[in-house]
């Protein structure tokens, strides 16, 4: 038993230390003012405050602490990406991921399952090849595998060709991991509210003062405050938040849907990934298969549920794992999903002086948590783009330099 | 066993769910049981004196029956290869067997119960607290609590029982078969609605089949009689038993799950009458079995016709605990005690015929404490203490003897589906109950209406008027007929049926407030102090309501506890946002028969007979070669050398087809793709390139001019669909004057291909003159070819002399024999996709998806030519110019490599200075030319003719390279044009 635990519990009445404290009166100005108290703006804070002493922060929240996205994701971080920036990119999150429930002070259960991304179509094969090839070439651990194998790894896995579409390949990246996605915020709150951050929840960003081109003011429902520098992190609103401060996203919010099953004892270890069939499927620390498809066909601004997507889920997954049958259904939700053209986010400045942009994050946010807030704190900071995130600026849709991620990002989150 | 066998089973006169002719023999974790045809697993265990049903999922504390509805996780079983079965709803059948989950050891001796004795080191979220310490420590501590997750088994070697779907449709849905859902439903019927009743259980009645409501028994029966003799009766009411409502969705459409079927229901109006869950007090040891809700006990009495227990303890807050003391009595259960919450006496009938029992009723007082029996396996007393204030109690306690404690002290309404939906439960502090915040709308306009105990009705006189209300509301929501007149707007019945504060803490805890997650009253109170106070971190961080029972007996008093510890006034606060499924839904049930249709050909059969190794193409089935799998390269070789030299049959029928018809025909076409189509010859072809608005190559395919006003488009074989879908898309905004169809499946296309594919198309019956002066290269004729209404285009794809032939699907097996028949003197074979796919690489064509991938853009792939440059539009001409003043950053070039290389593997990289430029997208080994041949990305300052450049192997190997001019084979196109 862990020291912690044991002192916790001989304690006579322990004292229960506040993790974070109540949301504060807003002052009249800010030095940062971070729009979006989920894990990006969270961990932008932290970052802000640990690696620059920037502490004069306030993190707006609409609703409560990290209950948009990051309440929603199916809680998958990897780096097995098909373009050299987005490899990149994400390999530094999965090494920021690795060491962060030490840096946190905070669990945040950190598994590493391995992540096997499946291959129906000889098209998906090359493109897993392709994927592949790119990960080693930049250091990344990803393979090509093949039936033999993928049985080693997922006995389960129903690997017969007594299926629709049967599985001819798996792209194979053992450092993909799951991770308690609360728990990532929480801990970034944590630490940001330790270092002075204020974090206010309940507080809805109505506008912003945005004078000769430069954003000076931000309005909320509680009051106005004055600030230095604005960094927007909402996900699901990116487009919506960028029309008060009077500039255009490239960025189509679109529905995605998700589900997890009651608890049975653990028999899948890895997460599993099927493009073709729209399927990503994993076990949960509390027993739940946590379940997604494809996001919706269309743009909307609406968390309903459908049961058409349980539907075909469902049909998909029994192809997979047939024996699953009787396993229930109970609970399931819907995200909002800023999709980019090229399935890559974006990063960096924006037409609007002292006004910085985390958004794009499409089914991919989650991942990207620390390394997005540890370099939007670099850029606030600095002033100057990190090349790191470079190639994910709003510019590049101008310069039509896009990233592309597609056949990475589809499903595969 | 045989000495208590049924033995708390009651008399003939109840047990309405029994049929008692017939008995069932089951086994329980090895042991035999019988029961009676209608027992469920529980009070079928119930009959047999059998409390222990399941172990609680973190400190394995022995549970029992709490709800005797399905509605708690007390009971979950494992039944073979089903995990997390409802015991208390699901039916005993002959030879079932029946195991306890999660537990260590045995149900009687769980040795998990063991972490109930270390519960103090495990606080709420004590998982992000510890186990990371020293770096790494985790991957340790991970793998023993992983092992603890988890309730029931998955058997790997379980099979897939296949289940129907079936749309219906009505013009009302009445969820809910109590007395509200009966009276709705009769009253919509009755004004001609066509109705269709969902009950869960399999006989209706509700709550009248188990709930007291008054002291003659017998004047409830006649009315549930009555209601339920009516509706079966009813020409107009469909009744739907066992079945469950498992979400109502936008529009109401409603997915209703029955053992063997998926209903997809459309109803123009739906009344909800879900009825409200009894809920429990919290006090310690109150998740003990022996400790269940009163209207458990009741529905044990009436439905099952067993005894609950010996000797019970009744505590209510309301005047239906009173009925369960008189159903306790009636079925021969002692009283010990009636605990009465409430200060004030009360004077009902109900009162009065348990005070006339002698039974003692004490006011004012609470459950302080269950007394556990050795192992906790029961209860052999409770602790009573007078109440002094807002969840406490005087130092003084009393001890009462007894093995059942009946809980009836408030409700929630079951308004699940409803909040799915995006309805509210909000605390209303008048009645201490939650209750819902008006009905969702559609739109503007509300499409259902609740009824009954949903609304916070619980009187039955007000219950039976509220349905019938609904009923006609749904009625005229539906349009049917003349809106009937609607009764009173109902008052409230709910006061007295809450209590406000059922919540005692105790100094050595074991209160539960959640028994899915064993969560306990400082458990909650902790979370809130550590700063999770919201009532969405409170469930996520201590994982209340999260579990199997989503919070259907631990929702109201969280919000309590949960409120009070933040400081806050409980008035209007919501709970945690509900989502469906109102039940949890088995999987194959959902999932249904898998329906992914293979499309095949008209020719498929042929190929199979001709031993073609067939591969998926998107959807469809193609011939990869004919041969054995052994001699693949051998046939794909022959395959390629017979179309080189002599003739070849590709059936190309996947291809997609696309009819352009209209006055604005060749208009649209100019927009769609980036030739020009609008001088395009009558009988003449040309090749279609489509980009998407950021100038990315998205499909291509051939555009033949049949008339003036009509176009015959092709697209690649996984493209039909999609390009099809983005005409419609652009032309909703052009609004063209075309027609656009999708003949893909209408028409077959058989290529005939190679220097002797005249010669034998001259042999049939043929009114198209093929001569080479008259039916020139990338022309199209329409004719007859034996008798077959043919369209004959003259492509080149594979290089060669050849046309594709697209002919009605039904004729495509008749013209594949005869020219394979007619063919054989000249050589002729089948060949498939591979051969097709080399032969097209020696002509440097690309293919669509393979050598483009979602970025390329028409200079990267070398295809500039196919761009028209001086019209005014189409879909990627803006981006095709801003591109055209950028630096590309790659090209794709041909290479080639001796024949005896190694065979580099597409998507193998293509390097510069070691940084990546691009990948290879196809290569094989021709034997037409003698080496390896391919294409690949590289840099464009390396893709001259002769530059050399690097490939990456899979091993990390690397091999060296030049840049060779395109096309490979016959390059000034001769061969195709002859």
């Amino acid at each position: 038993m862990p020291l912690s635990l044991l002192k916790y519990g001989l304690t006579k009445q322990p004292k229960l230390q506040r993790h974070f404290p109540p949301t504060p009166e807003l002052k009249n100005s800010y030095d940062v003012v971070i729009v979006g108290g989920g894990g990006h703006g969270l961990a932008a804070a932290y970052y802000l405050a640990k690696n620059w002493g920037i502490t004069n922060v306030a993190v707006l929240e609409k609703s409560y602490l990290a209950g948009g996205n990051t309440a929603r994701n199916t809680t998958i971080v990897r780096s097995n990406y098909l373009t050299p920036e987005g490899v990149q990119f994400y390999d530094e999150s999965v090494k920021l991921f690795q060491n962060l429930s030490n840096e946190l002070d905070y669990n945040i259960l950190y598994s590493e399952r391995g992540h096997l991304t499946l291959a129906h179509t000889d098209a998906a094969v090359r493109t897993a090849r392709w994927r592949a090839e790119v990960n080693k070439h930049l250091g990344v651990d990803s393979e090509l595998i093949y039936p033999d194998e993928i049985a080693r790894l997922c006995p389960q896995l129903n690997l017969g060709d007594d299926v629709r579409y049967p599985i001819l390949g798996a792209l194979y990246h053992p450092p993909g991991a799951l991770a308690r996605h609360d728990g990532v915020a929480w801990g970034y709150a944590r630490r940001a509210a330790e270092y002075g951050v204020e974090i206010h929840t309940q507080t809805e960003v109505t506008g912003f003062d945005i004078e000769k081109g430069k954003v000076v003011g931000v309005k909320t429902n509680r009051g106005n405050i004055q600030c230095g520098k604005v960094l927007q992190a909402v996900a699901g609103m990116s487009s919506e938040v960028a029309r008060m401060a009077d500039f255009k996203l490239p960025i189509k919010t679109i529905p995605l849907q998700a589900c997890v099953s009651e608890a049975v004892k653990p028999f899948l270890d890895p997460i599993i990934v099927s493009g073709s069939l729209h399927v990503y499927v994993s076990q949960s620390s509390r027993g739940e298969l946590v379940m997604g498809a494809s996001a919706e066909a269309y743009p909307l601004y609406s968390t309903r549920s459908t049961l058409e997507f349980k539907e075909e889920l469902m049909m998909h997954l029994l192809e997979m794992f047939p024996f699953v049958g009787k396993l229930r259904v109970l609970r399931q939700w819907a995200g909002m999903t800023d999709m980019t053209p090229d399935f890559s986010p974006v990063m960096g400045l924006t037409p609007i002086e002292n006004y910085y942009i985390d958004a794009g994050w499409g089914t991919w946010g989650f991942k990207a948590t620390p390394v997005c807030g540890k370099r939007m704190a670099e850029t606030i900071a600095t002033g100057k783009i990190p090349d790191l995130i470079k190639p994910f600026e709003l510019e590049r849709f101008y310069r039509n330099e896009q990233v592309g991620e597609r056949g990475a990002a589809s499903v595969g989150h | 066993m045989s000495a208590s066998l049924n033995s708390m089973r009651l008399l003939q006169s109840t047990g309405l769910y029994l049929d008692r002719s017939k008995t069932i023999s089951f086994q329980f974790n090895g042991q035999s049981f019988q029961g009676f045809q209608g027992d469920t697993i529980a009070s079928a265990l119930a009959a047999n004196n059998c409390k222990l049903l399941s172990r609680s999922f973190k400190y394995h504390r022995p549970r029992g029956i709490l709800s005797m509805s399905g509605q708690d996780s007390n009971t979950l079983v494992q039944i073979g290869d089903e995990p997390n079965v409802r015991a208390d709803t699901r039916a005993i059948e002959e030879g079932m067997q029946v195991q306890a989950q999660n537990v260590i050891g045995s149900l009687e001796k769980d040795y998990g119960s063991l972490i109930g004795l270390i519960g103090r080191f495990l606080p709420v979220g004590f998982y992000y607290k510890a186990f990371y310490k020293p770096k790494g420590a985790w991957r340790y501590w991970e793998k023993l609590i992983r092992r603890m997750a988890g309730l029931g088994k998955i058997d790997p070697g379980s099979e897939i029982e296949y289940t129907d779907k079936q749309y219906r449709f009505t013009d009302v849905t009445v969820i809910g078969g109590g007395p509200a859902g009966l009276s709705a439903a009769l009253e919509a019927a009755d004004n001609g609605a066509t109705v269709i009743l969902i009950e869960e259980n399999p006989i209706l009645g509700g709550s009248l089949n188990y709930a007291r409501f008054k002291t003659d028994r017998d004047q409830v029966y006649r009315i549930r009689n009555e209601l339920v003799e009516r509706v079966s009766s009813h020409s107009n009411i469909e009744v739907l038993t066992q079945a469950q409502c498992g979400g109502w969705f936008e529009d109401n459409w409603l997915s209703i799950l029955t053992p063997g079927r998926l209903f997809k229901l459309r109803s123009k109006a739906v009344v909800i009458a879900s009825g409200s869950f009894e809920q429990p007090a919290v006090f310690r040891n109150n998740d003990l079995p022996g400790v269940m809700l009163g209207s458990a006990a009741q529905r044990l009495i009436r439905l099952y016709g067993v005894k609950p227990g010996q000797s019970a303890v009744v505590m209510t807050a309301n005047e239906d605990g009173y009925g369960v003391a008189l159903d306790l009595l009636d079925a021969g259960v002692a009283v010990a005690a009636l605990i009465d919450m409430r200060e004030q006496i009360s004077l009902s009938d109900l009162s009065q015929a348990v005070v006339a029992k002698k039974i003692e009723v004490l006011n004012g007082h609470t459950i302080y404490e269950a007394l556990p029996v050795a192992g906790n396996r029961g209860i052999r007393g409770v602790k009573v203490a007078a109440i002094s204030g807002e969840g406490k109690v005087v130092d003084e306690t009393r001890t009462i003897d007894c093995d059942l404690a009946c809980i009836s002290v408030g409700y929630t309404p079951a308004a699940q589906l409803i909040c799915h939906f995006g309805g509210r439960l909000i605390y209303d502090e008048s009645i201490s109950m939650l209750k819902l915040d008006g009905m969702p709308k559609h739109g503007d306009k509300c499409k259902a209406i609740a009824a009954g105990s949903l609304n916070t009705v619980f009187d039955l006189q007000q219950v039976l008027a509220d349905g019938k209300n609904a009923g006609g509301s749904a009625v005229a929501i539906a349009g049917i007929g003349v809106k009937p007149a609607l009764g009173q707007k109902l008052l409230s019945s709910a006061v007295e049926q809450n209590h406000p504060w059922p919540i005692f803490s105790h100094p050595q805890g074991k209160e539960f407030v959640d028994f899915d997650e064993d969560l306990q009253i400082h458990d909650i109170e902790q979370a809130v102090a550590e700063g999770y106070e919201d009532l969405n971190l409170v469930k996520r961080y201590s994982t209340v309501v999260m579990g199997p029972s989503q919070g259907r007996q631990s929702a109201l008093n969280n919000l309590r506890i949960a409120t009070k510890a933040a400081g806050n006034p409980l008035q209007g606060l919501s709970i945690t946002t509900q989502r469906p499924p109102f039940h949890p839904e088995p999987i194959q049930l959902l999932a249904g028969r898998s329906f992914q249709p293979v499309r095949r050909t008209a020719i498929h059969h042929r190929h199979i007979e001709l031993g073609a190794q067939m591969m998926p193409a998107g959807n469809w089935l193609r011939p990869a070669y004919y041969g054995l799998p052994e001699q693949s390269e051998n046939a794909v070789e022959q395959e390629a050398l017979a179309i080189r030299n002599g003739v070849g049959l590709i059936d190309v029928s996947t291809l997609g087809k696309l009819e352009i018809r209209g006055t604005d025909a060749a208009e649209f076409l100019n927009r769609m793709y980036t030739f020009s189509y609008l001088k395009q010859p009558v009988d003449r072809l040309r090749y279609a390139l489509m980009l998407d608005e950021t100038g990315v190559i998205i499909d291509d395919g051939i555009a033949a001019r049949l008339s003036e006003n009509h176009f015959y488009v092709s697209t690649t074989s996984g493209g039909s669909d999609s390009v099809y879908r983005s005409m419609l898309h652009w032309n909703a905004q052009w609004r063209l004057d075309v027609d656009i169809t999708n003949v893909t499946s209408a028409y077959a296309g058989i290529s005939i291909a190679g220097p002797g594919s005249r010669d034998v198309l001259q042999e049939l019956n043929c009114d198209v003159d093929l001569s080479a002066d008259a039916f020139t290269y990338s022309e199209v004729r329409r004719g007859q070819l034996n008798g077959i209404a043919a369209c004959l285009l003259r492509v080149g794809f594979v290089g060669e002399l050849g046309w594709e032939i697209h002919v009605p699907s039904s004729q495509a097996r008749y013209l594949w024999d005869i020219l394979l028949e007619t063919g054989q003197k000249y050589g002729c074979r089948p060949v498939g996709v591979e051969a097709q796919r080399l032969l097209r690489l020696e002509k440097g064509h690309i293919i669509v998806g393979q050598d483009t991938d979602g970025l390329t853009v028409p200079e990267e792939a070398a295809m500039s030519w196919a761009i028209a440059k001086k019209k005014p539009f189409h879909i990627g001409k803006r981006s095709v110019e801003i591109l055209a003043n950028k630096k590309q950053t790659r090209r794709l070039v041909g290479f080639t490599l001796p024949k005896k290389s190694v065979l580099p593997q597409e998507s193998n990289l293509t390097l510069k200075d070691d940084h990546i430029v691009g990948r290879i997208t196809s290569v094989a080994r021709s034997s037409t030319l003698n080496e390896i041949i391919g294409l690949a990305y590289v840099h464009p300052e390396q893709s001259d003719v002769g530059t050399s450049f690097d490939i990456k192997l899979s091993n990390g190997n690397r091999l060296s390279t030049k840049v060779v001019a395109l096309p490979f084979y016959d390059p000034n196109g001769k061969r195709q044009e002859i």
